[in-house]
């Protein structure tokens, strides 16, 4: 027991919640869950969004969101810090556990110094002179690849990129050498190209440094690659936990089996058909503020009820192509034809069939609804507008809608507060799917969704595709989404079309170097796919 | 400091003179408007006609107005802010010594009350929901419902009347030391600090609650920071920009609004004077201390402006 690190016993994390027009309730987040953790060893933390994950992980620091409560035992580096005062847990908190949060650009202050920041608990906690703990993020900078160590701490969060900032998070972690790291989903914010080389800088640090580490992630493929031990979570209750390899290669639970096997959707492309519905021709956007063009010469086509998934990193112009053919961007070269005819550049001169056959679904399903309309206003909105149905004959309707999505009549008087992110993202479909149109755009509409309830949704629009004939152009960062749903691939990088075609020409060798890049970025669910990656990255 | 942050204190130096020529339009057609004549009002309702028509001559009020503003325009482009009609003293020279006095006491009044505001406001935050937060914006809040003469008076009872501790009339003249001047204002600068305290407070708790909610407050509390260096370090310096707002308009209205407070400590600033002289109809008076007012208002809210845009690292520092 001399090199046990962390050893939770038995922890429960209650609340109390508000739900809206009702008495507080009592909710236990975590019930009953105990792990332990070696010294210098990794454990993974995975599990959808409100399996706890991130709950179980802030209490070795002692730390509850909200005013949530703890109890149970904590015991770090042989003491139950549940049972210390204030003082205390500042004392253990960046000396003993650091912490590395999800999104690096909002975790740091921005009125300081990277500088100022990485060294303050060393500082502070008197671990160092100035001159010594800036020496030693000088070489945590090096060792985390940071371009120009030496001047990287005088710069300011927004003068760093995602990614940089990422880092210098974990080097801030790492400055006052802790004996434990918290990783709260540190790459799920960046994409695919930048979490490889993250990934590969936080699993080098952690190796040379001889750090413990609890990794939260969502993701089993990435916290395969770090890991030594995963510790399943669903809903506050442990499910299985294991080492690395024997939860990924052979799983006990049934919830852990369908979370390694998941995207079980096996879609057969089909062929373009030789009139396009949309058609983008040498296209060309700029922002009026800046004079850069952020879309350079687009051109692509859509068939009629068949999916393009547009694929890029943030940044690749991929958003403002859907600004374009949805008529909030004028484009300034080019031309954007639907149904064979040319579409006007601004929405106020198209007309009202042409706004309804075209219609979107967003990423935030959250904001995309009016948090004190009902599902009924929400989805009958669309029917009253474009076909003037009213009362009995539109709600009628929208039970027919609700039934299409599966959530049913029961759901009709719901506010979006009382759904969860996927019910919401069904909504907005029937509401898109209201206006009857002949093409959806999908901006990101799984990014924000928990894997097997993505999956869900894409099985969803797939059956509607086949039932409605209608078109998507599916813009999305994740390749393992393109897979599953597209008939045809655009690949966009830095506005302009880098790798175009049929889903299986575009997914087959021989690649670009951009989109032999992006798909070497993508995790894949076995061990040693890192080090593989970084390979053939290299090579 | 770079080009980009140069570049936008300039435009608000521009815009803040642009301002400043449409107020003085403004003053000027009001001051037009307003009903009655002061040759009439010079020389009293038995005057005959003839002799108001000679003064007006006199005073240049038979020529059109555009040439009238021109006129005082250019003058004042010139530092000389006119003539007061009802006493036929060059207002610059009545004026500087009262504006002297005003500022004098504005001077002390912040140098009280700004440290003091922000330094309550971050206590507040600290304790936020307990007994000295209660304490402290109920306190604040109670002082400025009050009336400020009810609480001039109410300090001159405690401390002129009660214990004799310091005067209950501020004057203030040339021959006294720089501690006899602040003696003489302590009431008056009480009350006033006591009037401004509470906005500048509560700006200072909103702004800073307001960040406390960030992610990166979350941050600095898992590096084990103590509350107040995270409030003073982490959360303050981002709420510098709405704080300062609201100081500038404090400190303008100790500079405009201060009227009353000087009326019942009989301390002769600029307030009392603007009053005087609008009873007489003296209306070249009232247009030099409205200018001046509003040369205040803008320049500490252009100063304001620029402070925000100095103290942001985004604009400071761009990519």
């Amino acid at each position: 027991m001399a090199d046990t690190l962390l050893d939770i016993r038995n922890l429960t994390i209650e609340a109390t919640a508000y739900p809206p027009g009702e008495a507080p309730q009592e909710i236990t987040i975590v019930n009953g869950v105990s792990l332990t953790l070696e010294r210098g060893k990794v454990l993974g933390l995975i599990g959808e969004s409100g399996a706890g994950k991130s709950t179980i992980g802030l209490s070795p620091a002692g730390y509850g969101r909200g005013g949530i409560r703890l109890s149970g035992e904590v015991w770090v580096n042989g003491r139950d810090i549940l049972q210390g005062s204030p003082k205390a847990l500042r004392q253990l908190r960046g000396k003993e556990v650091c912490y590395v949060a999800q999104s690096a650009a909002a975790a740091f202050n921005p009125a300081h110094t990277l500088m100022e920041q990485v060294i303050e608990t060393t500082l502070l906690h008197g671990l160092a002179t100035r001159k010594e703990a800036e020496a030693r993020a000088v070489e945590l900078f090096k060792q985390l690849g940071l371009p120009d160590p030496e001047n990287f701490g005088s710069r300011y969060p927004h003068q760093v990129s995602g990614g940089q900032l990422q880092r210098a998070m974990t080097a801030m972690a790492l400055c006052p050498e802790p004996d434990l790291i918290i990783f709260d989903e540190p790459t799920t914010a960046l994409d695919v190209t930048t979490q490889i080389d993250v990934l590969a800088a936080i699993k080098h640090a952690i190796k040379t440094t001889g750090v413990g580490a609890l990794y939260i992630t969502h993701d089993l493929a990435v916290v395969a690659q770090v890991a030594d031990d995963i510790l399943v979570l669903r809903q506050g209750d442990k499910v299985e936990m294991g080492s690395a390899a024997q939860i990924i290669e052979s799983p006990q639970e049934p919830y852990t089996q369908a979370l390694v096997s998941v995207r079980s959707i096996d879609h057969t492309p089909k062929a373009p058909t030789d009139t396009p519905i949309l058609s983008v021709e040498n296209v060309s956007a700029a922002y009026s503020n800046s004079g850069n063009n952020v879309l350079d010469g687009i051109s692509m086509d859509l068939s009629a009820g068949q999916t393009l998934a547009i694929v890029g990193e943030s940044g690749s112009g991929k958003s403002t192509l859907a600004r374009v053919i949805t008529g909030l961007l004028p484009p300034n070269k080019g031309q954007v034809s639907f149904q064979s005819q040319p579409l006007p550049g601004t929405l106020g001169a198209r007309n009202k069939e042409t706004l309804r056959e075209l219609q979107m679904i967003y990423q935030m399903a959250d904001v995309a609804m009016n948090p004190r309309h009902t599902v009924e206003t929400i989805i009958g909105r669309p029917l009253t507008f474009y076909f003037g149905l009213k009362g009995k004959a539109r709600r009628a309707r929208v039970i027919e809608l609700l039934d299409e999505i599966e959530l049913g009549e029961g759901f009709i008087d719901r506010y979006p507060a009382e759904l969860s992110g996927g019910q919401k993202q069904r909504v907005c479909i029937a509401r898109a799917l209201a206006a009857k149109p002949k093409l959806i755009i999908c901006d990101e509409v799984t990014s924000a969704l928990d894997p097997l309830v993505a999956d869900g949704i894409l099985k969803l629009l797939l059956r509607l595709q086949a039932q409605e004939n209608v078109a998507y152009l599916f813009i999305t960062h994740d390749l393992a989404t393109v897979k599953a749903i597209a008939d045809s691939i655009a690949v966009m990088h830095r506005g302009k079309v880098v790798r175009y075609g049929e889903r299986d020409n575009v997914l087959s060798p021989p690649f670009d170097d951009y989109t032999q890049k992006l798909l070497a970025s993508v995790p894949q669910m076995k061990l040693g796919w890192l080090e593989e990656a970084l390979t053939t990255h290299t090579a | 400091m770079n080009t980009f942050v140069l570049k936008l204190i300039a435009q608000r130096l521009a815009l803040g003179l642009l301002l400043l020529l449409a107020v003085s339009v403004l003053i000027f057609v009001g001051t037009q408007l307003l009903p009655g004549d002061v040759a009439q009002s010079i020389l009293g309702q038995s005057a005959t006609p003839e002799a108001v028509e000679n003064l007006r001559r006199e005073l240049g009020l038979d020529q059109p107005a555009w040439a009238r503003y021109f006129d005082w325009l250019g003058g004042i482009l010139q530092g000389d802010l006119g003539t007061a009609l009802s006493n036929r003293q060059d207002i610059g020279q009545s004026l500087w010594g009262r504006a002297g006095n005003t500022l004098f006491l504005a001077f002390w009044t912040a140098v009280v009350a700004v440290p003091l505001a922000i330094l309550l406001g971050l206590v507040a935050v600290r304790y936020q929901s307990r007994w000295p937060d209660r304490v402290i914006s109920g306190t604040t809040l109670t002082a400025i419902s009050l009336p400020e003469f009810f609480i001039g008076y109410l300090l001159i009872y405690v401390f002129a009347v009660k214990f004799s501790w310091f005067p209950s009339v501020s004057t203030v003249h040339s021959g006294m030391s720089l501690g006899e001047r602040l003696h003489a204002i302590a009431l008056p600068a009480a009350t006033l600090t006591l009037v401004i305290l509470a906005h500048m407070m509560r700006m200072t708790r909103a702004a800073i609650l307001n960040v406390m909610q960030s992610p990166y407050i979350e941050t600095a509390e898992l590096k084990g920071l103590g509350t107040f260096r995270i409030i003073a370090r982490h959360a303050f310096p981002n709420a510098i920009a709405p704080v300062v707002n609201v100081v500038m308009l404090n400190l303008a209205f100790l500079i405009v609004g201060v009227v009353v407070v000087e009326v019942i400590f009989v301390y002769p600033g600029m307030g009392q004077y603007l009053i005087d002289h609008v009873s007489k109809r003296d209306v070249p008076v009232v247009q030099a201390v409205g200018l001046i007012f509003a040369a205040v208002y803008i320049g500490l809210n252009m100063l304001a402006d620029i402070i925000a845009i100095v103290t942001n690292p985004r604009l400071r520092h761009p990519k």
